[in-house]
């Protein structure tokens, strides 16, 4: 079948009187690698979170792989194909490591054996800490779990919301090579967030910019990676 | 084109500390006035010419100033750098005070002549006094394990603790369970020491049962005795009313409790931490002042006597022996001590029972979804776990096990009245669980021996044990702020070779 693997039309949310998206869309093609990129605020996470259910879209459509999936709980959206790696890695603290990796399989009811050995390949540090408390994990550590634990479900879509938040410049690297490689292997489709602009225009083939709610400029990473206003607000000059 | 709007701006609320705790702390006492001006400032009784309205507003202003300065200190505390124990104490001694003032208001008023402070009226000054501190105690208990980072670096004290006490453990589980085994066969072990052993054992599966919602759900629950007053009420009106034994109404109990559980379930699922707390304490109250005033049914502050015993596969355990008792079947001298050995197995069978389930399912998806939620209900939505049904069933499946734990302590009672399902009891069995460790089985088993043995040893204090137990509890807090048993084994581990079988996973329907 054609069209987008995942499609946001004129999307609007709010919370409360505080509207965070404002007629927003969207779309990523499958084995696509699509950031969005934006200042604090600008409502990035929030558009992650309603691809996901919650909060709900108030006015537009979303569709993933033809199937419209508005207004549809997020459980039931998680389990058809699409994954989160939240901000804040958000990663279940007290749990062992493989515990955390098992959540992630356990809601689609998918044999994590199989998974599970991708993602130990992918993270071979996963594997070494597998019986440690996730909460003692390093930060860079932590967020290769939270992207093995979304990868756990079999996603065709993986949602990352700033997978780059305070780590070193060294590890960044390391995820950002890690998300080039599930890309190019496996043919995932990724939507990240990014506020390291530069690396994430580099790593995707097309971005966005949002600003206040809204979608400002698209194009392919290269193009907004030359656009003047691009460089002033998010690549410091 | 500027800098996109709303980069690094700072919160407002660093601006001006004082004035914004004011606001909030005004706020707060403008919703106590609401709240507290009907309930507390206007009060019924019988006077000369049928009922007289009695206005109380000095204590309604006295609350409001409470919840005032309360709020304003925990606010103000929060703006500063403080230890986290100090925000912990600004928010549990409110509280407490709070709620010791709120029964003393729902207390009849004392016989006139006499205050708190006179000879009368030091009983209730004592049980109130105890009612603040343990209050107080489980409330920073609360706030404090919450205020620590989450991922706490373990002190080499403590560390070292945690090794010895894990490696104790794994001798210490079999051992407390040969000895429970074992208790009634012990030729020292007398009439007396069984009913204790009985009473702790009621107690450890109280917290067992508490512990899947509170350990490993995260959902605070203070109402817990709400659901063994249904499994007694449950019981005692099955066999009294409709005569069925025993082991039919056991189950019933536990099903009428689970679905009084699912009820409180449902309207709490969006509540969490203190919110969810408050709305479980009055649910706990709504069912026994309902048990209290259902007359016709319940039979009121009488309660409901001559509830059946269990029997032995329909033997019973009739003292004077004869065709058909248990001492007869077995060609035994009839003697009381078997049906107090009987039930001392039986509260013994329960409560592994409940162990048992609860360690079963948290290597199961299900546990694993109640730990995952309580450590991070957003993230479990992301991951596409239905926290309803997650919710519910940790719900469910803690009340059906105080609801058995409620139709045994009816059944050997044989009496129940609402009186036996106070706030009080709630605060004991979370008490346990908070003690124990949240989560941790052998934590809570090891907190209801030494909480029931040690109200026992010090009965002779009469009022002042709970001043004891209480002092006992912060400070068991202060040393081990996470509980006697802090740490967690992981309940799934990779052989080296062993692929994961798909019963680890799968989460059912739902
Ligand atoms: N749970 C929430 N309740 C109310 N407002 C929120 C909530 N989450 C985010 N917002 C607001 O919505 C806007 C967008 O936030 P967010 O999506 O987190 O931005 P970003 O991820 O781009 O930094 C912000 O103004 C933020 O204050
Ligand atoms: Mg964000």
């Amino acid at each position: 079948m054609s069209g987008p693997l995942l499609a946001v039309e004129n999307v609007t949310a709010r919370y409360g009187a505080v509207l965070a998206l404002d007629d927003v869309s969207l779309h990523v093609e499958a084995g696509e690698i699509v950031t969005l990129i934006g200042a604090n605020g600008a409502g990035k996470s929030t558009l992650l979170m309603t691809i996901c259910g919650d909060p709900p879209a108030r006015a537009g459509r979303i569709r993933f792989d033809g199937a419209d999936i508005t207004g549809q709980p997020t459980h039931r959206i998680m389990r058809g194909g699409i994954a989160q790696a939240p901000e804040g890695r958000r990663i279940f603290g007290r749990m062992s490591v493989l515990e955390n990796l098992l959540i992630g399989a356990q809601a689609v009811a998918v044999d994590p054996g199989p998974e599970l050995a991708r993602v130990f390949a992918l993270f071979p540090r996963l594997e070494e800490r597998q019986a440690q408390r996730a909460g003692t994990l390093s930060g860079g550590e932590q967020q290769m779990l939270a992207i093995g634990r979304a990868l756990m479900s079999r996603p065709r879509l993986l949602l990352l919301d700033e997978p780059s938040l305070g780590l070193a410049p060294l590890v960044v690297k390391g995820i950002f090579a890690a998300i080039r490689r599930l890309n190019a292997e496996s043919g995932l489709s990724v939507l990240l967030v990014e506020q390291n602009a530069q690396a994430a225009l580099r790593l995707a083939h097309r971005g966005y910019t949002l600003q206040t709610g809204r979608i400002v400029l698209a194009g392919t990473g290269r193009e907004l990676l030359a656009r003047p206003e691009v460089r002033e607000a998010y690549l410091g000059g | 084109m500027s800098a996109p709007a709303g980069v690094a701006e700072a919160p407002p609320r660093a601006a001006a500390p004082v004035a914004g705790a004011l606001r909030e702390a005004g706020l707060a006492a403008l919703v106590a006035l609401g709240l507290f001006g009907p309930m507390v400032g206007l009060r019924t009784e019988p006077g000369a010419g049928g009922l007289m309205l009695v206005q109380r507003w000095p204590t309604v202003a006295l609350l409001c100033a409470m919840v005032f300065v309360g709020r304003f200190g925990l606010v103000w505390a929060r703006s500063h750098r403080f230890p986290a124990f100090l925000p912990a104490l600004a928010r549990a001694v409110p509280l407490a005070l709070a709620l010791a003032l709120l029964f003393a208001l729902m207390l009849p008023p004392l016989p006139t002549g006499e205050t708190l402070l006179s000879a009368g009226g030091h009983d209730r000054a004592l049980a109130l006094l105890a009612l603040f501190v343990v209050a107080g105690g489980v409330f920073l208990a609360l706030g404090w394990g919450r205020a620590a980072p989450a991922v706490a670096v373990a002190s080499t004290r403590s560390g070292r603790w945690e090794g010895s006490l894990r490696r104790f453990g794994r001798v210490l589980g079999p051992l407390l369970l040969a000895l429970a085994l074992l208790l009634p066969a012990l030729p020292w072990v007398g009439r007396y020491t069984l009913d204790l052993g009985i009473l702790v054992l009621t107690y450890v599966m109280l917290g067992w049962g508490l512990n899947i919602v509170v350990g490993l759900a995260g959902l605070l629950d203070l109402g817990y005795v709400a659901f063994y007053a249904v499994g007694a009420y449950s019981y005692a009106l099955l066999s009294t009313s409709l005569g069925w034994s025993f082991w039919l109404c056991l189950p019933l109990a536990g099903i009428m409790a689970a679905f009084a559980g699912i009820l409180l379930g449902f309207p709490v699922l969006r509540l969490r931490g203190d919110y969810l707390a408050i709305v479980t304490l009055g649910f706990g109250e709504i069912i026994r002042i309902v048990l209290l005033n259902w007359v016709s049914l319940t039979g009121g502050p009488n309660g409901i006597g001559g509830i059946p015993r269990p029997s032995f596969f329909g033997l019973s355990f009739s003292a004077g022996g004869g065709p058909g008792s248990f001492a007869d079947f077995f060609g035994l001298e009839p003697s009381p001590t078997h049906r107090v050995v009987f039930l001392y197995y039986l509260i013994l069978a329960l409560a592994l029972l409940t162990n048992w389930v609860t360690i079963r399912l948290r290597r199961q998806p299900l546990g694993r979804a109640w730990e995952a939620l309580r450590e991070d209900e957003i993230a479990c939505r992301a991951l596409g776990i239905n926290v309803t049904t997650t919710k519910l069933t940790a719900f469910a499946l803690g009340a059906m096990f105080g609801g058995f734990a409620g139709a045994f302590f009816a059944t050997r009672q044989a009496f129940i009245s609402p009186e036996s399902f106070t706030f009080l009891e709630s605060a004991i069995v979370l008490a346990i669980v908070v003690l124990g460790g949240l989560g941790s089985q052998i934590g809570v088993a090891i907190a209801a021996v030494v909480m029931i043995g040690g109200f026992e040893v010090f009965r002779d204090l009469a009022e002042w044990r709970m001043l004891v137990f209480g002092g006992a509890m912060v400070l068991i807090m202060v040393l081990r702020p996470r509980g006697i048993v802090a740490s967690r084994t992981p309940t799934v581990a990779l052989g080296k070779r062993r692929a994961i079988s798909g019963e680890l996973v799968g989460e059912g329907h739902g």
